[in-house]
């Protein structure tokens, strides 16, 4: 490991200062991920500001019955406070259906967001990648990629995301907020993470040095029928190689409002436009359900080992929907 | 401590089991590689090193963590607890014991970081914390029973590669249960899961 230096910051615009005087400098969080990255060598930063310190720990109700989430809050924290619980269950759901209970106490909900794939070529530095090295070529297309992207992928990466926190927060809308040397900013989840094309080594619209400050959810009340599901290839404490959160408001027996984003699919939480539309105004059963999940899914463009995911995905959906109608359509 | 951005090593203090230590050290020292080799703390175990066995873990401020991807220059200030440490004095800690009376274990390697994660779990669960396996995350809804099933979710971050789970999951059912019995913190929280543990015990043992 390349030796750095350790500061802690105390106050917002101090960090944000250090990160902007080096870029070889990284915001030190929770380390679940980046001190991980540091061991094999694929991250080599010169300057860790630890920010675990800085004010941004609370969870606040917002004017307008929302939540407004401190970046240094952990994902146990997350879980488990009340209002995430009642308002935001599938939220709840996709923390605790994350990593460790060890894992979830250190991770803050900034480090989670800013979390790197757990693709083997991205980690593995004998190996070339795209996203670590631009240029150097992606071994996953023809080699290694029964878990990766079947939605939203190039030739030039076809890694995926590993959050489940993020899924849930693009079902529902969520606001990040940041600090730059520039001064503050906030970018929807939905425009965070940016398309893959020929840069899968640019992520997020974060400017340079940013820091995260804050994730805000809007009013929801949609979001009090919502659910998170994913599915793994042991029991627990695995990355999915699916998932979907899910709100449905159904109304005289039609879908009034829907909420669907994908989970393991594709490069970023992938939120389910298409399927939505199909959803919206439609008879809450199963049939429009699995027509919502096929609108989405006819842009999946599986590898030759990842196919299942697409049929994964469609029942995944189907069964979370139907779950969320309380009805069964078998 | 404010060591200068250039420095690349600091001195430190580390809060550990109650007592101050002081030692110079580099910033890419972990938690677990302090505990073990600078503080020879060694019952804290360095399994895979990447947090994905659990062997390493300790608790900090009362939670648990992985102390393999916890840096020691960032735990300065915080108060440590390591399987060193459960005990009091002579008398075992009732998870220890549990452990021992059911056979929790078979090599032993992974039983610190048991222990310590299992410690955390009874705490969490009486703090009302719902898990993955919860059926209803609301509130409203209550604590969970501490099943197995609950058990087996909540201490999914500790791998034992000899399997001793079936006993692990006893012996973190019935400390559980006594902790609720003895009216200790975690059991004024949760008179729900005194009885739920020594259902899950029982249950468990069946």
């Amino acid at each position: 490991m390349r030796e750095f230096g350790y500061q802690r910051a105390h106050d917002i615009t101090g960090a944000v200062t250090l990160l902007a005087a080096d870029p070889d400098a990284r915001y030190l969080g929770g380390g679940t991920n980046l001190v991980d990255l540091m061991k094999t060598g694929v991250e080599r930063p010169a300057l860790l500001v630890d920010v675990r310190e800085l004010p941004l720990d609370r969870i606040e109700p917002t004017a307008d019955g929302g939540l407004r989430i401190g970046a240094t809050v952990t994902n146990s924290d997350l879980a488990v406070h009340p209002e995430v619980r009642r308002h935001y269950p599938a939220l709840t759901q996709a923390l605790l259906a994350g990593a460790s209970g060890q894992l979830r106490n250190m991770a803050t909900v900034g480090g989670n967001l800013l979390q790197r794939t757990r693709c083997g070529y991205f980690t593995d530095l004998s190996q070339p990648c795209n996203k670590r090295a631009p240029g150097s070529g992606c071994p996953a297309v023809a080699g290694e990629h029964h878990n990766h992207a079947v939605l939203g992928a190039s030739d030039h990466c076809v890694a995926v995301h590993p959050s489940d926190m993020g899924v849930a927060l693009t079902a529902l809308d969520a606001v990040v907020s940041y600090e730059s040397a520039d001064g503050p900013g906030e970018v929807p989840i939905t425009d965070f993470y940016l398309p893959v094309g020929d840069t899968p080594h640019r992520e997020t619209a974060l400017p340079p040095g940013a820091l995260i400050t804050h994730v805000t959810l809007p009013a929801a009340p949609v979001a009090a029928r919502s659910r998170y599901r994913k599915v793994r290839e042991r029991a627990s404490y695995a990355f999915a190689i699916g998932s979907v959160a899910a709100a449905l408001a159904i109304e005289d027996g039609r879908v009034r409002e829907a909420r669907l984003a994908l989970g393991a699919v594709a490069s970023r939480p992938w939120r389910a436009r298409a399927a939505e539309a199909v959803l919206t105004g439609a008879p809450a059963d199963g049939a429009t359900f699995a027509a919502a999940a096929d609108a989405e899914l006819a842009a999946a463009r599986p590898l030759p080992h990842n196919g299942y995911k697409v049929t994964l995905m469609r029942n995944l959906v189907v069964s979370v929907l139907t779950e969320l109608a309380g009805e069964d359509t078998r | 401590m404010a060591p200068a951005p250039s420095s690349t090593s600091s001195a430190i203090t580390l809060n550990i089991n109650g007592e101050k230590h002081h030692l110079p050290i580099d910033h890419r020292t972990t938690l677990l590689d302090a505990l073990r080799e600078r503080l020879d703390l060694t019952g804290t175990k360095k399994g895979c090193d990447q947090g994905q066995c659990g062997a390493c873990t300790v608790l900090v401020d009362q939670r648990r963590v992985v102390s393999c991807l916890s840096l020691a220059v960032a735990a300065e200030g915080r108060e440590i607890t390591t399987i060193e440490g459960v005990a009091d004095a002579d008398e075992l800690h009732p998870v220890q014991q549990a452990f021992l009376d059911l056979d929790g274990y078979q090599c032993g390697y992974c039983t610190p970081g048991q222990v310590c994660s299992a410690i955390a779990v009874i705490e969490e669960h009486a703090a009302g914390w719902p898990s993955a396996v919860t059926d209803d995350p609301a509130p409203e809804a209550g604590p969970p029973p501490l099943t197995p099933e609950e058990i087996r979710e909540r201490m999914s971050g500790n791998l034992c590669r000899c399997g001793a789970y079936v006993s692990i999951v006893q012996a973190v059912a019935r400390a559980a249960g006594e902790y609720a019995a003895e009216g200790s913190t975690a059991g004024k929280h949760a008179a729900e899961g005194h009885a739920a543990g020594k259902d899950a015990a029982e249950e468990a043992a069946a």
